[in-house]
């Protein structure tokens, strides 16, 4: 006996719903940039600039003496923000120490991370900085910058492939799908105000990876159906081919979703927010291949008929003439 | 399409033992590491016992490259640097100055007197006194331009003169600049591939970034500042004649001279030439020394024609004051007591013998053409790696093992035939990243992570569409074989556009992305392989030799 996500032969009407689907997915995405454009992402130092500090004591953190212990160096907005990880060891306590990039200031001065860490063994002499990183605020604009583009430059990259593969109904279908997918992950990372850097990024480009992935199975499948079943309703069809694929989509998000689920839980604190961004990923990823992909399909319908001209195009014209 | 020729299958295992081959170094990471580090001290020309015992820990015939480390892995320094062009341009302008006075003090007669007028430092401007003689003026320092020295050739030359009644303004051409700032640039890394040399730290990475950055990657180093000490310093030498000395720091020091500070008296400064007499590019050799007290010292030498126009100079001027000038500041200002014919003396301060030992190996590996300026600094300690990589394996182990029995439960044997595949797919990476010297970061280990869970997507797409094809009931061979057949294009369609978005983080991305875009990038190559020919030809053993009436996917 062979362990089944789904039953065999499913007729799942994906499409009964369809509107409530689309409905949602808006509604969430208008949520999704709303919480983007009121409170905005919790940067990173890769993309605002500044220090960042990892501390590692045998002490319990203690937020506000470490506080206190910075106040005398007068470096503006400090956040000290305790690490708590399973895979600690009992008597380890860590901490992450951000300072904001100093005004004016490109260079970063190695005398204030040292002045930062003399006054942080104040409070428990024994304490390390496992990591030290600082970024000046023109590489920061620059990574930001970059890190647009990357994203841009790759749906752009899918849009022509699958344009050129497929029908450009396909390649709308896909991006827009994609659209849906990293707007919605920009969105999580804003409404709880997870960590956003440079790492975030290259989990976004692997969202939009994994969801063409399953966007793309499922066409394949549709253009395969579609030469099939010429009579076929439209919407018949990618019923049939979202069933046929079901199982198999199911199952690739399961397995890689095992494997990131392992990754959450073992993997350290220090790569959580990438492998979350990740799971997140491909949850939504598969939905959207599912329901929001296909459903653009269905609004914007597909040329079915190659022999003879497009049906709609005759009908443009005609109106055109009278 | 279900029997292979033996051709066939024996280059899919002959790929697949390669890969296994390129691989196997990485699981004995510390034995081959120190092999590798044995071999290339005993090519160096080294030997001794334990490196000897060393180089016998693999044998030589095996492939010894391993996956680099990243630094989020190994611990170390990372340092982005942005090399300051615009100094070059302008102590290149400052060079020109005594050219042009002199060049134009020959036709006095015609030109009138030359003075220089205070400037951006992007320009020169000299006034000159006659106005009838501009136009010679301008032909003079026109006759000063030099072509050119750049690869793309062309008639441009180096300098641009305007003149605007009695001023001429010198400015470099744009030629000028792009070859200047190209030459600069290349000095830079090379300094400071030398001074990190010479603190004799393994594996540095010192690459240029874009137009004028530097990016330095030193692993093992326990903190940042330690090379920011190091590159912080442009250690720009030189001998320079004294005028004077005052306690004040408005004092105006008069045109061609400049005020600079002492390093040790505070409050003194010294008002000297700006051009100097010697500089320390023309140094051979700087070493610690101990002055006559036994204070820690730095001794040098100057090449042939550096020590005769020091030789002059000091025989010209006994008894007056010379400044030796690091960086800005007057290290000491001795007066020539005699004539110093051998080019060869000592540079006394107040040093420690660190400090000293320091000044020395700046001055060997000589002065930055240009000053640094540092954008990004990055430390990690070697512990945080490594709980890294040990969080990693469990991860990767974890999630190895879960997908296996996952995909045996769903697919039986043909489950069993994929998780193969996918343990050799595991072993390529690392293969290929070994081949090409990838360098394997915290989030490339996520990235394998991610194509053991992605790696099987193939395998599914061509088991589920065999399960679809043995619904109709084509017979078994005939299934397996359709089920092949037409998931190749989902295949391919789904890889090719993942594929292209790993080629973009690649491109775009930066240290710790690209090892995730690495890693990503060879998983695709390697699940497409195992699952279009490794899986497919294990079936098909399989298949040939028990010959099923029925199966089960």
């Amino acid at each position: 006996m062979r362990l089944r996500l789904i039953r065999e032969d499913t007729s799942i009407d994906f499409f009964s719903r369809a509107r409530i689907w689309l409905g949602i997915s808006v509604i969430a995405m208008v949520i999704a940039l709303a919480s983007f454009l009121i409170q905005g992402l919790n940067y990173g130092i890769d993309f605002q600039g500044g220090t960042s500090i990892r501390t590692d004591s045998t002490q319990p953190v203690d937020v506000a003496a470490y506080r206190t212990a910075l106040e005398p160096l007068g470096l503006g907005d400090i956040s000290i923000a305790e690490v708590d990880d399973p895979l600690f060891d009992e008597d380890q306590f860590v901490a992450l120490v951000r300072v904001q990039a100093q005004d004016g200031d490109e260079r970063i001065a190695s005398e204030t991370i040292e002045a930062i860490q003399e006054a942080l063994r104040s409070v428990d002499p024994e304490m390390t900085f496992p990591s030290v990183e600082s970024v000046g605020p023109k590489v920061s604009g620059e990574l930001i910058q970059s890190a647009i583009i990357a994203v841009s430059m790759a749906v752009v990259a899918i849009l022509l492939y699958i344009w050129l593969r497929f029908e450009w109904q396909f390649a709308v279908g896909a991006v827009l799908a994609l659209c849906h997918d990293v707007i919605l992950t920009i969105g999580i990372f804003s409404e709880f105000q997870i960590k956003f850097d440079l790492a975030i990024i290259a989990a976004l480009l692997t969202i939009v990876g994994y969801s063409i992935n399953d966007t793309v199975v499922v066409f394949d499948r549709v253009r395969e159906n579609l030469r099939k079943y010429k009579k076929k309703d439209l919407k018949e069809v990618l019923n049939l081919s979202i069933n046929e694929t079901l199982s198999r989509t199911l199952m690739t998000s399961v397995t890689t979703l095992l494997a990131l689920v392992s990754l959450f839980v073992l993997g350290g604190d220090v790569i959580r927010g990438f492998v979350f961004a990740m799971i997140w990923g491909v949850v939504i990823g598969t939905y959207s291949s599912v329901f929001v992909a296909t459903a653009i399909l269905l609004v914007l319908g597909v040329k079915r008929d190659w022999s003879k001209k497009d049906p709609s195009a005759g009908t443009r014209y005609g109106h055109i003439d009278t | 399409m279900l029997n292979f020729s033996l051709a066939k299958y024996l280059t899919i295992w002959l790929i697949v033992a390669l890969g296994l081959v390129f691989a196997m170094p990485n699981a004995l990471y510390n034995r081959v590491e120190a092999y590798n580090d044995a071999t290339a001290l005993i090519e160096a020309g080294q030997s001794n016992a334990s490196i000897a015992a060393d180089a016998e820990l693999w044998p030589d015939f095996l492939p010894s490259n391993l996956v680099n480390l990243g630094l989020d892995l190994r611990g170390g320094a990372h340092l982005l640097v942005e090399v300051q062009v615009e100094d070059v341009h302008a102590s290149f302008l400052e060079g020109l100055w005594p050219t042009v006075r002199d060049a134009l003090a020959e036709e006095r007669d015609i030109v009138g007197f030359v003075t220089r007028e205070d400037s951006p430092a992007t320009e020169l401007r000299v006034r000159i006194s006659e106005e009838e003689g501009a136009t010679r003026a301008f032909q003079i320092v026109r006759g000063l331009a030099q072509p050119v020295a750049s690869f793309t050739g062309g008639a441009a030359t180096n300098i641009d003169v305007t003149i605007d009644g009695t001023l001429l303004t010198i400015t470099l051409s744009d030629a000028e600049m792009v070859a200047m700032d190209e030459r600069t640039i290349m000095q830079t890394l090379e300094i400071i591939r030398r001074r990190i040399d010479e603190v004799g730290t393994r594996e540095p990475t010192i690459q240029r970034q874009g137009s004028d950055r530097i990016l330095v990657q030193v692993p093992g180093v326990g903190s940042a500042n330690e090379i920011i000490d190091l590159l912080g310093t442009t250690a720009q030498l030189t001998f320079n004649p004294v005028v004077g000395r005052t306690a004040d720091a408005e004092a105006s020091p008069g045109t061609g001279n400049i005020l600079l500070p002492s390093l040790d008296e505070a409050g003194v400064y010294y008002i000297v030439e700006r051009r100097p007499v010697v500089t320390g590019e023309d140094l051979e050799n700087a070493q610690l020394d101990f002055d006559q007290n036994g204070r820690p010292a730095v001794a040098f030498r100057f090449n042939t024609s550096a020590a005769r126009t020091f030789g002059d100079y000091t025989l010209e001027n006994i008894g007056n004051p010379f400044a030796i000038v690091l960086d800005d500041e007057v290290i000491s200002a001795p007066t020539i007591q005699s004539h110093i014919p051998g080019g060869s003396g000592i540079i006394t301060g107040n040093f420690t013998v660190e400090e000293a030992t320091n000044l020395a190996v700046l001055l060997r590996a000589g002065a930055l053409p240009a000053e640094l300026e540092f954008l990004e600094e990055r430390t990690i300690g070697p512990e945080l790696g490594a709980d890294s990589i040990a969080a990693g394996q469990i991860a990767c182990i974890v999630a190895g093992i879960a997908i296996l029995v996952y995909m045996v439960l769903s697919y039986g044997l043909f489950g069993v035939f994929a998780n193969i595949a996918l343990l050799i797919n595991i072993g390529l990476i690392f293969g290929l990243l070994s081949i090409v010297g990838a360098t394997l970061t915290l989030p490339g280990i996520a990235g394998i992570v991610l194509t053991i869970g992605m790696a099987v997507d193939a395998n599914v797409i061509v088991f589920e569409r065999i399960r679809e094809e043995l619904r109709t009931a084509k017979g078994p061979a005939r299934a397996i074989e359709l089920g092949y057949e037409k998931a190749l294009s989902s295949i391919i369609d789904a890889n090719i556009t993942t594929f292209m978005t790993a080629v973009i983080l690649l491109v775009m991305g930066s240290g710790p992305v690209q090892g995730f875009a690495w890693t990503l990038m060879f998983g695709i190559m390697t699940s497409v392989f195992t699952a279009i020919f490794v899986t497919r030809s294990l079936i098909a053993m399989w298949f040939a030799r028990t010959r099923p009436k029925t199966i089960e996917v």
